[in-house]
């Protein structure tokens, strides 16, 4: 028999609500073999609220609270003020928030608790925009996608401006660990959630998280589509700790923005002038990821 | 027991102190900014050994003292005007989660224009989001109601987070002779939290969730019963307290010479004790005044408001602070309380002390005047100042 490769607990049920096809789930999934069983989880509103199903259940094996969508930052900062005050040190403390809950409404709380220093994780599922509320645009919404509030129109090529860059954001307030991750790559995903629970401080994880109705694609291609986002270099897998850069994955030259597009809908409209722009704006991305990770 | 002369703002930060809160979090505001710094001193020398968050916004504020108070942990805030305005919310949050938080508000007018003075449209406007509300009329029963509120918050029957308010500079920064508690009898009358029905790390639930409308009427319904039971909880609470220091502040509603009264004003906060003095000395005048002090606002005390209107024919409630459209608040409160009479006493309101002007004892005589006189129902914006000039818009 093969050697597993992962943790085998699983702390994410079955017959939890989430669409088929739906990586935000895998994502919590695998933060939970990483993190195990002495975790509480703050979510804000998002997709997880409903996934998680409705009262009296609950799709988690661990604690969960839920919080308003602006507060996860706060929320996490008071579980490890009450954790501290009660002299239980074993527990993982995990704000798992969306893009929105994040880059946008939620940035205030998730810098104060930065720069608090608490001790805690904070995930931010990027499927890459208002998911739960029927696909409108977010910060975290790329250049050129179609949202229900970025039409595409003869005048209009979906989202005219590019994505928040959160990493960056949250990297200027010099976390103790900050990582990319995707749950196309979940060897390296778990690997770095079990790194990151040995550290002591705030820690952020970026996760790439597809969502086929939101992406207008077939529910059993979103492995196929995470995988493409980190091979084109749309989503490189690379960590941050106390300021050094580490590209998780390098794999030689980086395939072409196209074959990362191509099974997506809200892409479809994109022209070659589009894609030229976007392919640029990857290469130099990519440039200056390599500078860092070299120190310069 | 020790006699310590100390402002509102420090009988807060003493009261929290004694109650061994576990988990405060807080931000900055005028005037409530005292209260944030002595207690910043308590955990800084060790005499409360508690996790202090020092937030970036009121909002945070209150999320952390929800998220702590989710998982057992005792919990403290205090805010004024604005920042109550930005917790509303999360003070949603805290009542529907059942989080027995303590906040000390400061009652500051809200802009625009800005303007520091004691108002009440801050903790008014937050009246129907589920917490209790009491209205302090010294800093010696500031010190004693953010007491008496923990205990209260936490009884398993209620569970339900409190606000201890006191009006702005007349009790935030104005000292007065406070007698504090020494810590083993607070202790006795305060013990620590049972965390029992809290989030547990390790053990897989849920807190907040997600229903249809079956169980969320429930839930609704659960707070109601809550809150009806607060006036009797806060009835005997009180009696224990008075029991180890010899204090009470009179329940829910304290009267003062309502018997045989032709007129009675209901008052809130530090007017009261203004319009106690004109009570008494219109009282030696012969004449049959008395007043009714609503300490707590909610849940509004129904029962209390009932029995007085069986005593008096004429009502005149007295609020800080006005409902654009409507009349004041407390009115509204009154008059829907004694609707369902009989008896059905005649009201009048009485919009005095608004951005922080003085309410005066003449301005008490002349609401009871007024009252006496029988003048009608409307409501009387008493002592409006004549502008010193005209001022030309445009």
């Amino acid at each position: 028999m093969a050697k597993l490769t992962l943790p085998a607990i699983e702390l994410v049920r079955s017959g939890h609500a989430a669409c088929p096809g739906c990586a935000p789930a895998l994502a919590m999934r695998l933060m939970l073999k990483g993190l195990g069983p002495r975790t509480i989880v703050s979510v804000p509103a998002s997709c997880w609220t409903v996934i998680a199903t409705s009262y009296p259940t609950t799709a988690l094996g661990v604690a969960m609270l839920d919080t308003p969508i602006e507060s996860t930052g706060a929320s996490i900062s008071g579980l490890r003020a009450a954790f501290d005050a009660m002299g239980i040190q074993d527990v993982n403390v995990l704000g798992f928030a969306g893009d929105g809950g994040t880059a946008d409404i939620g940035l205030q709380a998730l810098s104060g608790m930065l720069e608090r220093r608490t001790n805690a994780i904070f995930a931010m599922y990027d499927n890459e925009a208002y998911m739960n509320t029927g696909v409108q645009r977010s910060g975290a919404t790329p250049f050129g996608a179609w949202t229900t509030t970025t039409p595409v129109t003869q005048r209009a090529h979906g989202k005219l401006e590019p994505k928040k860059d959160i990493m960056g954001i949250v990297l200027a307030h010099r976390p103790v660990y900050a990582a990319t991750v995707n749950p196309s790559f979940p060897e390296d995903f778990v690997r770095k959630v079990e790194k990151s629970r040995r550290l002591e401080g705030p820690r952020f994880f970026h996760i790439f998280t597809p969502c086929p109705p939101g992406w207008r694609y077939p529910s059993d291609q979103s492995i196929e589509i995470g995988k493409r986002a980190t091979e084109c270099g749309i989503f490189p897998l690379y960590e941050v700790e106390e300021g050094k850069y580490r590209l998780t994955r390098k794999g030689g030259t980086l395939r072409p923005v196209t074959e990362y597009f191509g099974a997506q809908g809200r892409f479809v409209h994109l022209g070659p002038e589009d894609v030229a722009r976007i392919q640029a704006q990857v290469n130099a991305d990519w440039d200056r990821l390599l500078r860092l990770e070299n120190g310069f | 027991m020790t006699l310590q002369v100390m402002s509102g703002n420090f009988a807060q930060s003493h009261a929290a102190r004694l109650a061994r809160v576990q988990v405060i979090a807080a931000y900055p505001i005028t005037p409530q900014t005292t209260i944030m710094e002595k207690l910043a001193d308590f955990v800084a020398s060790g005499e409360l050994p508690a996790q202090y968050v020092k937030v970036e916004s009121e909002h945070s504020a209150l999320q952390v003292c929800v998220s702590a108070s989710a998982v057992g942990a005792r919990t403290y805030t205090a805010t004024s005007s604005q920042g109550l305005l930005l917790m509303h919310e999360l003070l949603h949050w805290a009542s529907s989660m059942r989080a027995p938080i303590v906040m000390g508000v400061v009652n500051r007018a809200v802009a625009p224009p800005w303007n520091l003075g004691a108002d009440h449209t801050d903790t008014m406007s937050q009246r129907d989001t589920g917490w209790i509300q009491f209205y302090a009329e010294s800093n010696q029963e500031v010190l004693d109601t953010v007491l008496q509120a923990h205990r209260l918050a936490e009884d398993p029957s209620i569970r339900l987070p409190v606000m201890v308010t006191e009006d702005a500079f007349y009790l935030s920064h104005t000292a007065e002779p406070v007698e504090v508690p020494d810590a083993p009898l607070v202790d006795r009358f305060l013990p620590a939290r049972d965390a029992r029905a809290t989030l547990v790390a390790g053990v897989p639930t849920r807190l907040g969730s997600f229903t249809g409308p079956d169980h969320y009427v429930r839930f609704r319904r659960e707070v109601a019963y809550a809150m009806a039971r607060v006036p009797e909880a806060l009835r005997e609470i009180e009696k224990d307290y008075t029991s180890l220091t010899g204090r009470s502040h009179g329940g829910p509603v304290p009267f003062h010479r309502v018997e045989g009264a032709d007129a009675v004003l209901v008052t809130m906060g530090t007017m009261s004790t203004t319009a106690r003095t004109v009570v008494d000395e219109m009282r030696a005048e012969g004449k049959r005044v008395g007043l009714a002090k609503l300490r707590l606002f909610r849940p509004f005390p129904i029962a209390e408001l009932r029995a007085l209107a069986h005593l008096v024919d004429r009502i005149g409630v007295v609020d800080r602070s006005y409902t654009f459209g409507g009349t004041g608040p407390a009115a509204t409160e009154v008059a829907s309380a004694l609707y369902a009479g009989p008896p059905h006493p005649s009201l009048s309101s009485f919009l005095v002390g608004i951005g922080g002007r003085e309410v005066t004892r003449a301005h008490v005589r002349a609401m009871f005047d007024r009252l006496i006189a029988g003048e009608g129902a409307e409501t009387h914006w008493m002592d409006l100042p004549q502008p010193a000039a005209e001022v030309v818009h445009g």
